[in-house]
């Protein structure tokens, strides 16, 4: 009781809870390099495995002579297609349908594909015996455009599939083509662009490029002979339906495999697929007898663990002359790599494209997706965005501009018009969805004044008028994007993967003395999950966030769960957790007023204790609730203080944005300088304001890569450009540029704590905006679009195209 | 990403470094920053059974000024180049040079001499040996010879220096007093090679122009030089747009390069011009 002279802000503050700048505890080890990531782990009698990867794009598998490799000191086993054949293991089935070449069956469809495993005593010899392995190959035809992949003739890449005219999301119409996909009414839209006033029509490329966090994909796989129990430590964004899967294709019994996510250092979506290595890795393991390690090399990583995007977005926009949008139609050619391995909900096989609509109220629309397969990499996942949202996003973020373009309008001031507005929610959008919540305007009022829209308006004006006058060679762009995005996946009653629903799940034990454990099923890959999720915890039920544990990435442990991968976390596990608290508080409510000796409606909470009502110097803590909890018999309850949630969501959440750039571009170099961005989210109920500003910054600079140079390049052979970090772009701090941000709150209203997420917004809202940056610099002398990334010569391209250059 | 295995020397002396590539010929290679050599062995491009590290060899290491000369150890990193106040006093354009290369970390390790010496058109200091009329001390077996910089490139990798030939020391000319300087280098990012890149020296009478990775060799050109010095930039421009031959790669095509090629060298022009004094 020596605590009653405290306010409950006082009481509050000492909490650390939601709407805390609390220091991640996570830092403590990692600025100390006492990190336990995937490579860090090590076992008595550890061997390594290493792949022999092909060298072309195309081309059938004619023999594969592994008597020299298994003549290098240390080669244990060489494991190809032939090996995992009896097994079953040869192929394996992939998050989208399709299935995958474990090793090349016969052929290899992309430059990187794994072809044989070779399997040693260090990865010294690994490396070695890979060298000697000597793979004869017959090359065939390489197709590496979706579009050619389509026309009649085009190479046949997948004679698995030959003669099937159904896959996993409906008719197959040709060879090399994957599914259509349609959303919305098709009729209703063309009669719309058909007796528009304006249509603007465009072609919308989102280039292929890569997640490449820091540490690259691998996992060490242990099979205990004695015991029967296969354990693998991998980087695994999904630890749990990664067992699943584990179990469904290597006839293991579930509870015999267990997968621990150790730290993970980054995903960003590259994490999520299961991957050809990992059940090399089991299948040595278990092979050997021996615990087996696998780590990708960066450019084992570039070359061939999951890409993103690669969309072609044909795009059509009608509009009255006022600039009132009528609808929109979007044609997309989706390019898939060799294998659809895209990791997106079952019913979804292009994600959340449909989303595409954006932040304005257009009311009809139409879009179709194809798939197609050519001969890169597969993959498809979402690299820091919900499923295939940054693609939408960018999609209507440029639609926007080339119709402000058409109507000679400000394109501020055309968003401004089409927005949807405050009072539409919920909204039902074009395309399906029901946008929970939302006020566009007051968050898009506050950017444009923020950034001192209307001087930099006339400051670009003065400049171009100089550049005219022949005073400078540097033009000012001024690239908005006001995104939607949608994350959370998802309501178990339309999102699944594999067949397991798209819930999320908490369990939380306080401890006799008032602290607690909290298990999720989500696993941090950086985003600081052991943080956020207590503070959560800490509000709730009042017990300070430092006195949490917080636990993830174990299936022996952890309560089951889909993951953490598009901004789904914060949204179905938080929600998990804050149901998961409020059962906790729920019994200690009881427990308090038996302890008070009153009725359980006569006890309110107040910050980090139970009072009576009309009476708050009469009340029990929650550390004396807990410690009750373990040491009285109380009747009607049992013993202990824990609780377990499995949530699932009634609805998506729909964080948003408003960003702004300022960039200086160089007509003669096309070297660029970003002079100001301006980063305002909108995620709902803030959790750790520090975190979500390091989860912008990091976003926007990969938004800024992702824009300015990042690309997967392959040339006409299939050959891969950018498997380095020479010509793959990933900025260093001298790059980056400056970042302000700010903030709207909208609570979500179907969310526990109204909370959204925020790891994506900013590379799905920064992308746009630096594009749009580059564009506009050159709107006065007519360009429309010009593709991504915006790399030096690109851009020195446009002006040369306009005549800039004299 | 593990080279193929490979026997490593760590000589303290300058001739048994020369004895080790006799003994081994084109098997043995020397390695000074290893920026270049470590990552070609890694990506096996690279498989020599000899690896000869010469950091142990002191005498490789320092700068000298002198009164016409400035002489640099092949060991010297491009951070002690930074660093060395001296030096910048009679070279500004080193110093400035220097700060373009990579980032801090691969400049403490990256060496002068294993710059000049790997023949790689894409590295910066070539060129501006080149601009500078640099001579580079190759001694093998037979002694010390001084072959100049500006005829020492033959090819990408292919040099003047023989397999048994180690790249001691660089000597320097110290440019006359008032000659103006810059080095000019567009990249994509920091740790980039340069898309293209300029080193200029303009004096009251002379005047010196080389480009890097505009070529398979660092490309000097004598035409371009004389232009300048008689004050004619838009010749200096022409000359050094008919002595280049970019490639195509992920920096762009070969119009860009070209085009770039100008407006950086202008740009190193004027620079030079406005500290000519």
């Amino acid at each position: 009781m020596n605590d009653q002279s405290n306010t409950p802000e006082d009481r509050s503050t000492r909490l650390k809870g939601m709407g805390c700048s609390r220091k991640r505890v996570e830092d403590v080890r990692f600025t100390q390099g006492k990190g336990n990531y995937v490579d860090d782990i090590r076992m008595d009698g550890m061997l390594f495995g290493d792949f022999v990867r092909s060298p072309y794009a195309h081309a059938r598998v004619v023999s594969i002579d592994s008597a020299a490799a298994m003549k290098v000191p240390g080669v244990l086993a060489v494991i190809t297609a032939k090996e995992l054949e009896p097994l079953g293991l040869h192929w394996m089935p992939t998050l989208a349908g399709d299935k995958q070449m474990v090793l090349a069956d016969g052929k290899v469809l992309f430059q990187g594909q794994e072809v044989a495993f070779v399997v040693a005593t260090d990865r010294y010899a690994a490396s070695d015996g890979v060298a000697a392995v000597e793979v004869e190959y017959d090359e065939l035809p390489v197709v590496v455009d979706p579009f050619k992949a389509l026309e009649p003739d085009a190479p046949v890449l997948r004679e698995d599939l030959a003669g099937q005219t159904t896959g996993a999301h409906g008719p197959r119409r040709h060879h090399n083509h994957i599914f259509t996909w349609e959303v919305g009414d098709k009729e209703a839209t063309e009669a719309v662009l058909a007796g528009a006033d304006v249509v603007a029509e465009e072609m919308v490329y989102y280039h292929r490029t890569h997640p490449s966090p820091l540490e690259t994909c691998g996992c060490v796989a242990s099979m205990d002979k004695v015991n029967g129990k296969l354990t693998v430590w991998g980087t695994f964004q999904a630890p749990h339906a990664v067992r699943t899967v584990a179990s469904l294709i290597s006839g293991i019994a579930e509870h015999n495999i267990r997968i621990i996510s150790p730290d993970i250092g980054g995903g960003f979506g590259n994490k999520v697929g299961v991957y050809p290595g990992y059940i090399c890795a089991i299948v040595a393991s278990i092979v050997t007898g021996k615990p087996v390690k696998w780590v990708e090399s960066r450019m084992d990583n570039l070359m061939a663990t999951a890409f993103a995007r690669d969309y072609w977005m044909k795009g059509r926009i009608a509009a009255t002359k006022a600039g009132k949008i009528t609808g929109l139609w979007c044609h997309t050619t989706a390019d898939h790599g060799g294998f659809d391995a895209c990791a997106d909900p079952s019913k979804f096989p292009a994600g959340f494209m449909n989303i595409c609509t954006g932040s304005y109220d257009i009311p009809v629309a139409y879009l179709a997706v194809d798939g197609v397969y050519t001969n890169k990499a597969p993959g498809g996942v979402a690299y820091r965005c919900s499923f295939r949202v940054t693609e939408a996003a960018y999609f209507i973020e440029r639609m926007i501009e080339v119709l402000a373009i058409r109507l000679g309008m400000d394109a501020a001031e055309l968003r401004r018009i089409n927005f949807i507005r405050k009072d539409q929610f919920p909204y039902q959008s074009a395309l399906g969805w029901e946008y929970d919540s939302g006020d566009y305007h007051t968050a898009w009022d506050k950017a444009l004044k923020a950034v001192g829209y209307d001087a930099l308006r006339a400051e670009q004006a003065q400049r171009l008028a100089d550049f005219k006058a022949g005073k400078t060679r540097r033009l000012i762009g001024i690239g908005l994007a006001h995104f939607t995005e949608i994350v959370g996946a998802g309501p178990v009653k339309n999102c699944d993967i594999l067949g397991l629903g798209m819930f999320d799940s908490c369990e939380i034990r306080i401890h006799p003395t008032g602290s607690a454990i909290a298990r999720l099923g989500t696993i941090s890959q950086g985003q600081g999950h052991a943080t956020t999720f207590a503070q959560i915890i800490a509000s709730e039920i009042g017990i300070p966030a430092d006195d949490i544990t917080l636990e993830e990435g174990d299936t022996d442990t952890a309560p089951y769960g889909l993951g953490t991968y598009g901004s789904r976390s914060t949204p179905v596990a938080g929600a998990a957790t804050a149901m998961a608290a409020r059962k906790i508080r729920a019994k200690a409510q009881m427990i308090a007023a038996y302890l008070l000796e009153v009725h359980d409606d006569d006890v309110e909470f107040d910050v980090d204790r139970f009072a009576v009502k009309g009476a708050p110097e009469r009340f029990k803590t929650m550390k004396e609730i807990a410690f009750a909890a373990y040491n009285q018999a109380i009747p009607g309850l049992e013993p202990g203080l824990e609780a377990v949630s499995y949530y699932d969501p009634p609805n998506m959440t729909y964080p948003f944005g408003a960003y702004i750039c300022v960039m200086e571009i160089d007509v003669d170099t096309g070297e660029h300088e970003i002079r100001m961005f301006y980063a305002l989210d909108d995620c709902g109920t803030r959790i750790n304001p520090m975190i979500i500003e390091g989860q912008v910054h990091g976003g926007a600079t990969e938004g800024y890569a992702i824009a300015m140079g990042q690309e997967i390049a392959y040339d006409e052979m299939g050959n891969h450009k950018t498997a380095t970090l020479m010509d793959f772009f990933i900025p260093t701090s001298w790059e980056t540029p400056h970042y302000t941000t700010d903030h709207t709150v909208t609570p979500s209203p179907h969310h526990p704590i109204g909370a959204k997420g925020v790891g994506e917004s900013p590379n799905v809202g920064s992308v746009p905006a630096f594009s749009n940056a580059v564009h506009d610099a050159f709107r006065p002398f007519g360009l429309v679009h010009s593709h991504m990334p915006h790399d030096h010569w690109r851009v020195w391209k446009i002006a040369r195209d306009l005549g800039l250059h004299g | 990403m593990i080279p193929a295995g490979f026997e490593y020397h760590r000589p303290a002396d300058l001739a048994s470094a020369i004895g080790l590539l006799q003994d081994h010929g084109d098997e043995a290679r020397v390695v000074a920053g290893g920026h270049s050599l470590i990552p070609m062995m890694k990506l096996r491009m690279t498989d020599l059974g000899h690896l000869v590290d010469l950091q142990d060899i002191g005498e490789l290491r320092g700068i000298a000024i002198g009164a016409g000369h400035v002489t640099i150890g092949a060991m010297t990193s491009q951070h002690d180049l930074i660093a060395d106040d001296r030096l910048a006093a009679v070279l500004p354009i080193i110093r400035e040079a220097s700060l373009q290369i990579a980032d801090p970390q691969v400049r403490y390790m990256g060496t002068i001499g294993g710059n000049v010496a790997n023949g790689d058109p894409g590295n910066d200091m070539p060129g501006l040996m080149q601009c500078l009329n640099a001579s580079y001390d190759l001694a093998g077996p037979d002694g010390t010879r001084q072959v100049a910089a500006r005829g020492f490139y033959q090819a990408a990798y292919f040099t003047a220096r023989e397999d048994d030939e180690i790249l001691t020391r660089i000597v320097i000319p110290v440019p006359a007093a008032g000659t103006g300087h810059a080095y000019v280098k567009q990249k994509r990012k920091i740790g980039d090679y340069a898309t293209a890149a300029a080193a200029v020296l303009v004096g009251t009478t002379s005047a010196s122009v080389a480009m890097t990775n505009l070529s398979d060799t660092p490309v000097w050109s004598e035409a371009a030089g004389k232009a300048l010095a008689a004050g004619d930039t838009e010749g200096c421009v022409a000359a050094i747009l008919a002595a280049i031959d970019p490639q195509e790669d992920m920096r762009g095509p070969v119009e860009f390069k070209r085009h770039v090629a100008a407006v950086v060298l202008r740009r190193a022009i004027d620079s030079a011009l406005a500290r000519r004094t």
